[in-house]
């Protein structure tokens, strides 16, 4: 454990201070707009590690199985993921089915591919920078993966086409489901800041991590 | 507190957006990239007030044709009914699903309406300076943020209904133009939050 005082700046309102050495499972917030600026879960890399890897799975699943499948007059059609903006495209919305692409198949492959480079390489004690920037990104594209938009959306429609066929959902639904919950385990089970006391640092200086095996072990 | 305390910016100090770091610019003029991440380095994000309100009116703007224009249009044999998506609304309403009449009224016309006032909101907070309860505003601003990405839902909603009814020519549903609208609103008022420095505010803030 780190027990090194931080002063850090609040991402929130900018104010200067010191972080205090964290129990597990605590949280720090900025005592002066609320900010949460540093978490300590009890398992910060190997935990997220083993859901990101099962969210690779079920990501999987979820856009190759079908979604729902709606039957009428002895006709049956279904659609996956990709089938949906699939279909928008070919009726003239390619913007539309573009963004349907990104937010729900796009950006939460590259998060928990990003994710999965990041947590797979600080492993070590001491990770290439790569990791660094890699987190960099996957933090930056959390808020355009969608899923849990999406899986509300599948229900809505469910319940709105319920009214003219069967609507049967489909393994892809159930799938998406876990993966909901997936991601945002993923999101609360991980510390950033391990990763950032692991990762070289851009300038070439050695992380803190490693100074302080280092230190230890003089 | 009776001495005031002291932000980043006051010490001469920048906070990494990325990684978090606090460093020591060598110059205020020219901030370079941060030493651990290698993020360029900014006290204050760039030109956040003019971003904000240059999404702010696309998004304002778009959103008349985005609840205008039909987002589905249905055919069965021999007609066709257009739906917006206040008409889409309704008739989850009267099909008796009225839960999700509410889901669907709050994420996909409350939503990007509440965000594009409480933006504009903060905005004027922030350019007029004297902001009292800067607690509250922040608070805004998290919930504006956090529950923007929900509007999708009526998108994602399009986006099935139109790939799973195609059972021509008895019945098929298209999609129409307004759903490119509406998602260009949820899109742009994303990027508005997003470009919006929350920092702002407490800088405005007369009672930090």
């Amino acid at each position: 454990m780190n027990t090194a005082l931080e002063t850090v700046a609040c991402p929130g309102c900018d104010l200067l201070q010191t972080l205090p050495p964290l129990p597990h499972k605590a949280k720090a917030r900025c005592p002066r707009c609320g900010e949460i600026l540093a978490v300590h879960p009890p398992d910060p890399l190997e935990r997220p590690l083993a859901l990101t890897l099962a969210a690779a799975l079920v990501f999987i699943v979820a856009n190759t199985a079908p979604l729902m499948e709606m039957s009428t007059l002895g006709r049956e059609v279904s659609t996956t993921i990709v089938g949906g903006a699939h279909q928008l495209w070919v009726h003239g919305e390619e913007l539309t089915a573009l963004a349907v692409a990104f937010c729900a198949v796009i950006a939460p492959a590259a998060y928990i591919a990003f994710m999965l480079a990041v947590l797979l390489a600080v492993r070590r004690a001491r990770a290439p920078r790569i990791a660094g920037e890699l987190l960099r990104w996957a933090i930056l594209l959390r808020p355009w993966a969608m899923d849990e938009v999406m899986m509300l959306g599948v229900l809505v429609a469910i319940v709105k086409l319920t009214q003219l066929a069967t609507v049967i959902p489909g393994m892809g639904m159930y799938a998406v489901g876990v993966l909901v919950v997936l991601l945002c385990e993923i999101m609360v089970t991980v510390d950033p800041r391990e990763v950032w006391s692991r990762a070289d640092w851009a300038d070439g200086r050695l992380p803190r991590r490693v100074l302080g095996s280092a230190r230890a072990a003089q | 507190m009776s001495a005031r305390a002291l932000t980043a910016a006051q010490s001469g100090l920048v906070g990494c957006k990325a990684c978090g770091l606090l460093s020591r610019p060598a110059a205020l003029a020219f901030l370079g990239y941060c030493p651990r991440c290698g993020a360029r380095l900014e006290s204050r994000r760039g030109h956040s007030i003019e971003y904000t309100w240059a999404f702010i009116v696309a998004a304002a703007i778009l959103y008349v044709p985005a609840n205008m224009l039909p987002v589905l249009t249905t055919y069965t044999t021999g007609s066709f009914e257009s739906d917006t998506i206040i008409a889409g609304v309704i008739s989850l309403y009267t099909s008796g699903s009225w839960p999700l009449a509410l889901i669907v009224l709050i994420a996909s016309f409350m939503i990007p309406l509440g965000k594009l006032v409480a933006l504009t909101y903060l905005l004027m907070g922030v350019q007029r300076g004297g902001v009292r309860n800067a607690r509250e505003r922040m608070r805004l601003f998290r919930l504006l943020d956090i529950t923007g990405r929900w509007s999708m839902l009526d998108v994602f909603v399009d986006t099935f209904v139109v790939a799973l009814v195609r059972f021509p020519p008895v019945m098929s549903v298209e999609p129409g133009a307004g759903v490119a609208f509406f998602m260009a609103v949820v899109v742009l008022t994303m990027l508005a939050a997003k470009s919006f420095d929350p920092r702002l505010i407490w800088d405005a803030a007369i009672d930090g």
